[in-house]
């Protein structure tokens, strides 16, 4: 045990070094790799819309982003493409219990999720096998920090149930935008 | 004597660490010629807008979210959040006549990606969508 307390400055050396010696990361294998599940999440993420005029459809899904509390970050109409993100709080009520519990039990603060950033990119596409078609594909995304100000999360946004409520939102859009409401 | 044993071994793991952390400015691991021979690939078309509109959906399919895009400039970024984070920028520009030239540079957290692999998934991965076979320019 005393040996072990002796040898405590060379262990944390050792440590360091290997630490250090991992300076350089490398990307994971399949980062860029197109997954099986890539298809599924292409058809979740897309809706097509019987119309040709794809500035309309780009305008009134900036509309649902902005019904959705999102600000436009950016924009370009010619190649069907508006970007916008959203600030919000990241608390949940169960990390803050456990947060508490720890607190009483052992004295430690315990860092919870604080802040989160959504960001979503919605990209239209007129349909080149079906003419007067155009799809429009969204893809949300987000990072959390956590009290300390760390990033505890960040993650690619993929709930199916969160694309048939952006899609049902849009298209009651596109039906207000097309009779002027 | 361990005292001094310790502060060897970490001063040997720095050593091949940086020392001026602006030399990362300019900083490559890879020649510019060699980058780019890696980073691009030549395809038969002229169109640079369906171009352009392909490799977003190929960004979207990587499950990237669009960051920015200019038809003009022919710029598109993305990044794909996956407990890491990965920013990608695909530039498109005219070769020659006939074809198109498709460069994309990407980093991985706070590296640089200058391994060919995750360029020739990319690759491969926008081939498919644009019918069209990705040519390497040397």
């Amino acid at each position: 045990m005393l040996k072990t307390f002796i040898n405590l400055p060379l262990i944390i050396a050792v440590v360091t070094s290997l630490a250090l010696s991992a300076c350089q990361e490398t990307i994971p294998k399949e980062a860029l790799q197109l997954s099986p599940k890539s298809l599924e999440q292409r058809q979740a993420q897309t809706r097509r819309f019987q119309t040709a005029a794809e500035a309309s459809l780009l305008s009134a899904s900036a509309a649902v982003l902005q019904d959705l509390g999102f600000n436009i970050d950016e924009g370009e109409s010619a190649l069907g493409v508006i970007v916008g993100s959203k600030d919000r709080d990241a608390t949940e009520a169960g990390q803050v219990a456990g947060a508490v519990v720890m607190a009483i039990l052992f004295g430690v603060a315990t860092p919870v999720d604080d802040k989160q950033k959504i960001r979503a990119s919605i990209v239209t596409r007129p349909q080149e096998d079906e003419n007067g078609w155009t799809a429009v594909r969204i893809t949300f995304q987000r990072v959390v920090w956590n009290t300390n100000g760390q990033v505890s999360r960040s993650e690619a946004l993929t709930e199916p149930e969160l694309y048939q409520e952006f899609f049902s939102k849009l298209s009651k859009s596109v039906f207000l935008e097309a009779h002027e409401i | 004597m361990r005292r001094y044993l310790t502060c060897l071994i970490v001063l040997a793991a720095l050593a091949g660490c940086q020392t001026d952390s602006r030399d990362q400015v300019l900083a490559t691991s890879k020649s510019q010629i060699e980058l780019r021979s890696i980073q691009t690939r030549a395809f038969d078309t002229q169109d640079k807008e369906q171009t352009l509109r392909t490799v977003m959906a190929t960004l979207q399919d990587l499950n990237f979210v669009i960051d920015k895009a200019d038809a003009v400039l022919g710029t598109v970024s993305g990044t794909k959040l996956d407990g890491y984070q990965m920013r990608m920028t695909v530039t498109v520009r005219p070769r020659g006549e006939s074809q198109l030239l498709v460069r994309a540079n990407a980093q991985y957290n706070i590296y640089p990606v200058e391994d060919p692999e995750p360029y020739q998934q990319f690759f491969a991965a926008l081939e498919r969508s644009m019918f069209l076979t990705a040519q390497n320019v040397d």
